[in-house]
This record gives C-alpha cells, structure tokens and sequence, in this order.
C-alpha cells in the first residue's frame, strides 16, 4: 500500500480557501460557419460573447442556461479544450492564454472534468482499472505497477465503488456507476477544481441524489472546487453556493444562490425559475402558468441591443438599442437588465 | 364511469442475449375519454413499451407481446389485423415522441408529412389536406404556415419540430393521444410552452392523453390520475393528489423524495434511493424493490405483492402498504 498525496495536500498551486481560484475575464469564443471556398465570408457563432467571473477555492459555481447559452463552450474555453477568441482564464494565478505549452500541461492536470455521457466519455475497450490507471501512469503519478493498482482501488473507494469494479468493462456498469468511474478517473489527477458539465441530467432520477451528494461529500474531503455546469434549476439551487444564469452567450445574472432565488432580478431567470414544474399537484393548481413567448434566437445573429428583449414581457423601446452592462443592481448581486 | 382505453394484464417481453426481458410484466391500467394520465417511472421500467404495446409498435422480432387485452371503443387491439390496426393508429390513437427529429421524414416536407395523413384517413382532396395542414400549424402556434409547408425538418427548431409533431397528431382529431416524453429533449421555457400546449389542445379537442415521463415536476402540473411503474410493473396508482399529498408505496416516497424542490428550503442533503434498478433479465423472487426498500420484510423477498386497494381509487402494490400508513413512512424515513 502506497500513501499517496491527497489534493488538499497537494503543495504546488494550492492556497487557501475563499481566495480567488478562478478568474474569467471577458471570454470570448466566436466560431466561424460556411463561408470557405464558394460560400465567401464566413459567418460568427458568438457562442461566448464577454463573459467574466471568478470562483473561489472551495465554492461551487453553478452555470445555467439553456441549450446554445454558451455554457459548456465556457468550461470547456476554461479548461482549454477550445482556444478562446480572446480574454483571460486565470487559475491559480496564471493565465492560461499566455503560458506556454509545457506549463499548460503542468497546470491542466488540476483541472479536470466530469462530462454528462457516461457512455461516451469511457473507452469501451478499457477496463475501469486501465481507465483510472492510465492518466496516474501516463503523468508520472504513480510510475510503479503495483502503487498504481492499490491507488486505483482507493480512488475506487472514494467514488463509492468496489475495489472488484477494476475489472470490469464501462459496458458492464449501470449510468449510475459510470459516473462514479468518471469522478474517480478526475480525482485521480488531484485536481484543485472541477468542471461538472450536465453530470446528472443523464441519470435517472433515483441515481441523480446518489451522484450529487457524492459531489459534495468529495468537495469537502478534498477540498475542491466545482464549476457546475447544468440546466436544472433544482439540482443547480441545491448544490451551488453562487449561479450565474447565461442567455445567447452573455450572463445575464450572478449571485447568490439565496438571491438568485429568492429574490431573482432579471426577466429571464424569473421566466426559468417559473417554468420549472413542481413536484406537487396542490401547489401547481394555484400557481399562474406563464409562458416565456417565442424561442431563443440563433447566436449566429444575435438581436441588437439586449440579446433577449424579443422574448421579454417587460421590454422597452431602449432595450432594442442599448447592450445593458452586468452591473450591481444589489450588493453582491449583478444582472444585465436596463429595467432592474 | 365509462373507459376509453382499458389495457389489461399486459404482457410484453424481448428476447435478448442475456435472456428474456419482462419489459412489462401483468401491467393493467386506463384512460377515461378527456382525461389526462400518467405513466411514470425511471428508464427501463416498461412505461414506454406499453405505449407501443398499445400501438402494436414493439419491434419484431426481439420484443414480442405475449399476454393480455387492450380495450378501445368495443375492441381487443391485439386481436386486429395488421390492415385495421393501421386505421386506429394516427385516426383515433395518435403517437408523439420524445425525439422529434428521428420521428420526422427527413426527406419530406413538413406539409407532405401532414398532409399524408389527411389525405389516407379521412380521404381528403391534396388542396383540402394543404387547407387542413396550414390551419393545424396554426393551431399548434407556428406562424407563417404557407412558407413553413414547404420547408423540411431540419429547417425548424427542436420546440417548432415538437410544434409539428403535435399538428401530425391532432390531424384525424383523436381521442386519444399517446405522448412519450414529450418535452425531454427540449429547453426548459420550450417544454413549459409545449406542454401548456398539449394541455390547451386536448382540453379544446376533448382528447384524452396518456403522458409518459420521469419528470415527477410535468406529472404534478398535467396529469389527473397518475401510475407509477417500476419494473415492469405498477408500483402504485391513484390520483396526482392523492399519489403526492399521500404516497403509498416506498418507491413512489422515494422518488419523491429524492429530488430536490425549489419550493422547499434547501436540504443539508438529499435523500437517495439506494442501489440501482435491477436488471430486468434477472429480477429477484419477490417484489422486485426489496432490495433497495428501507422497508422491506422477509415476505417481500420471497412473495411479489400483487396492487392492492389502499382506498377507492388508490391502489398499491406493497405489503406494507397496509400497515404503514403514509405518515409512518415519512418519519421513519426522516430518523
């Protein structure tokens, strides 16, 4: 048996908790569509379009919006699987724009990142041992065989599987327990924060509660720090200590979770937080149904002025032509809205 | 009071490689005509198969309906020819499912594919269909139907393609409508919009829907009477109120109680049903929960429990369901 580092131990790049961990500035991630060799100028996807926040160690960030939003593209940006168009990504002090290769490779190790999929996001032809062993082998972690068999089956243990589930095919395991792989093949790396993109919208409702409170069991163990990237409001409310709510690339409110619903500011998080369903038949009966009208339009071509006044109800003719800046409308509590 | 749709001890199973599937295993349920039900359930539990056990849409030749009767209007559907099954489905028993995109033609205009319909079953001229399909796009919200007749799905947006999959069903004006998952695919203010849709219409036309989800959110705000399922089998039934105001089975409380609610202050945790849903080619002697069911007595694993009668309408499939009254089941949960 093997001792091995935990990550709240892990000396380089670590710093207390409630400092700044994360540092979004003005990202930016526009991809080019068509255009080429008949079609002339290719036309933008503004996917991202100016998004900044931070995070600080040992909090949970929820991100939420709907499909197209801009949310995964960020964390994804974040964790430098796509090449922003422009701003800054600062973590753990150094922005990851500007550093080079080789010390990207260093810092990205303590990042990782659990995806929605299961199913596609394990190799089929790899057992759960080889898939959690592979990165401590291929990083130099755990160079020895044997060390690395022993802490696989730690990390097994954390993620709340059998140390027999090494042997196993990710096509032998239920949604359930992929996830978990997911989260220990994570962990693995000693990560300092998180990316969660959508992990347990594929999951059934049942399994959801097991993989959530396993997120935050292993947040307070370790120390992490979660980025939660998510589209239902509920599991989002649950586990986040702040949310930022994106529409058409922008974020449109941040702050608080307790404010953000209790006591949200922009029409569009008023419009989400109205049309989740509550599981309860009485309480539904009294509640007014209104409906956000229309649907959200292409970020190829985004509205002018407020990227959402087409759908607002409390629209006016300024929303058209100004772009409302993400300013404090409360202490602590920012939203992009000229009515607020 | 009168039934539209009476399925009765259904049973449909799929041969696979690891053995036979009881998909759904002696399942009986209905509809009364303008009513709104629920079949609910995590995936796997059958709730989706007997939809298409109804339609007579289970794939040959893996899955095959072994047993039972589906009543409508004076008829055993299971009894019918292929030729008349083909007149009860989209005429009077119309479908939608959960990924509209698969469900839509791709090399059909939007106006073709509503237009077929019209035109097979109620024999309508193609200048009548086109009037017909330009209103049902109406209907359903889409503007502009004269443009939007000749474009092709993926021309339409997730919510529009939903939008149009609802104006395929209401085409022949059914009585009833089978909705798969209707809104899962789609964006949270979009799924509120088709939903209040779907409602709106089957309350105007006079339809009756069966509306198969795992959101226990949708059931609360759309369905009147609500069947949950677990294993191939109806864990518990009874009204949507009486179901959440009084959950009779610890399955239905688990779920129940396993998602988190915005309307209830945040918990320090959530409460989980533990373990996984079983294997539906292996499933254990006795009521197939047990081993996850904090409730659970030596009974359970050795006898199933059959769906008793808690109250007039309300019915469980549990023997303690009796002896522990829904009260008795929170606390005991909360300890």
């Amino acid at each position: 048996m093997t001792t091995m580092v935990e990550p709240q131990e892990a000396p380089r790049g670590a710093g207390t908790a409630g400092d700044i961990i994360l540092e979004v500035r003005n990202l930016v991630k526009h991809f080019p569509v068509g255009g080429g060799f008949l079609g002339g100028k290719p036309a933008l996807v503004k996917a991202v379009d100016g998004v900044s926040f931070s995070i600080r160690r040992g909090e949970t960030l929820g991100l939420v919006g709907e499909s197209g939003c801009g949310k995964t593209t960020t964390g994804r940006c974040i964790l430098q699987l796509e090449r922003p168009t422009s701003g800054q990504i600062i973590f753990e002090g150094r922005d990851l724009i500007a550093v080079s290769e080789a010390e990207l490779r260093k810092v990205r190790r303590r990042m990782q990142v659990i995806f929605q999929d299961p199913y596609s996001s394990l190799n089929p032809r790899m057992t759960v041992g080889q898939i959690i062993g592979e990165p401590l082998a291929v990083h130099g972690i755990v160079p020895d065989r044997a060390a690395r068999a022993a802490r696989v089956k730690e990390l097994l243990s954390h993620a709340g599987l059998l140390a027999t589930m090494a042997d196993r095919y990710p096509h032998q395991l239920s949604g359930g327990q992929r996830q978990r792989v997911g989260i220990a093949r994570a962990l693995a790396m000693e990560p300092s924060i998180i990316i969660c993109d959508e992990p347990v919208s594929a999951l059934d409702v049942s399994i959801q509660a097991q993989i959530i409170n396993l997120l935050e069991e292993l947040q307070e163990r370790f120390g992490l720090t979660y980025l939660f990237v998510a589209h239902d409001l509920s599991v989002v409310r649950h586990i986040s200590d702040r949310v930022a709510v994106m529409y058409l690339g922008k974020i449109v409110e941040i702050t608080d979770r307790k404010a953000l619903y209790e006591a949200p500011q922009h029409p569009y998080t008023k419009a989400l937080l109205a049309a989740v369903p509550i599981p309860d038949p009485a309480l539904e009966a009294k509640r007014e149904h209104t409906v956000l009208r229309g649907e959200v339009p292409s970020s190829l071509n985004p509205p002018s002025g407020c990227v959402f006044h087409p759908r607002c109800p409390i629209a006016i003719d300024d929303c058209r032509q100004v772009v409302p800046e993400l300013r404090e409308v409360r202490p602590e509590h920012r939203a992009a809205c000229i009515r607020v | 009071m009168d039934v539209l749709l009476d399925v009765r001890n259904l049973e449909t199973q799929f041969q696979t490689g690891g053995g036979v599937v009881r998909a759904v295993d002696g399942v009986s349920w209905d509809v009364r005509p303008g009513e709104t039900v629920a079949l609910v359930g995590e995936s796997g539990c059958g709730k989706s198969v007997s939809a298409l056990s109804v339609m007579r849409l289970v794939a040959t030749p893996a899955g095959r309906i072994v047993g039972g009767e589906v009543w409508f209007k004076g008829r055993d559907l299971l009894t019918l020819s292929e030729e008349e099954m083909r007149r009860v489905r989209g005429r009077e028993i119309a479908m939608i499912f959960q990924e509209p995109m698969t469900s839509l033609n791709p090399v059909l205009t939007i106006g073709r594919q509503l237009t077929e319909t019209a035109e097979i079953h109620l024999g309508m001229t193609p200048a009548q269909a086109r009037a017909r399909a330009a209103e049902l796009l109406v209907m359903v919200g889409i503007s502009d139907p004269g443009r939007r007749l000749s474009q092709y799905p993926h021309q339409f947006s997730g919510g529009m393609r939903q939008r149009m999959m609802i104006a395929m069903a209401l085409a022949c004006n059914p009585p009833l409508i089978l909705a798969d998952e209707p809104t899962t695919a789609l964006d949270v203010t979009i799924q509120a919009q088709i939903l209040e849709l779907l409602k709106d219409l089957s309350r105007r036309l006079g339809a009756a829907m069966l509306i198969i989800t795992h959101n226990l959110g949708v059931v609360a705000r759309y369905a009147d009477r609500v069947n949950v399922m677990y294993a191939g089998k109806i864990a518990e039934r009874g009204t949507a109120r009486e179901i959440y105001a009084n959950p009779r089975h610890p399955y239905t409380l688990g779920l129940l109680q396993s998602v988190p609610r915005l309307d209830e202050p945040r918990k320090a945790k959530l409460l989980p049903i533990p373990g996984q849903p079983p294997d539906l080619s292996r499933l254990p002697a006795g009521c197939a929960f047990a081993p996850r069911c904090a409730y659970a007595i030596e009974r359970c694993r050795l006898e199933g429990p059959p769906l008793g009668v808690i109250e007039p309408g309300h019915l469980s499939a549990c023997w303690r369901a009796a002896d522990l009254g829904a009260a008795e089941l929170r606390r005991e949960v909360a300890v």
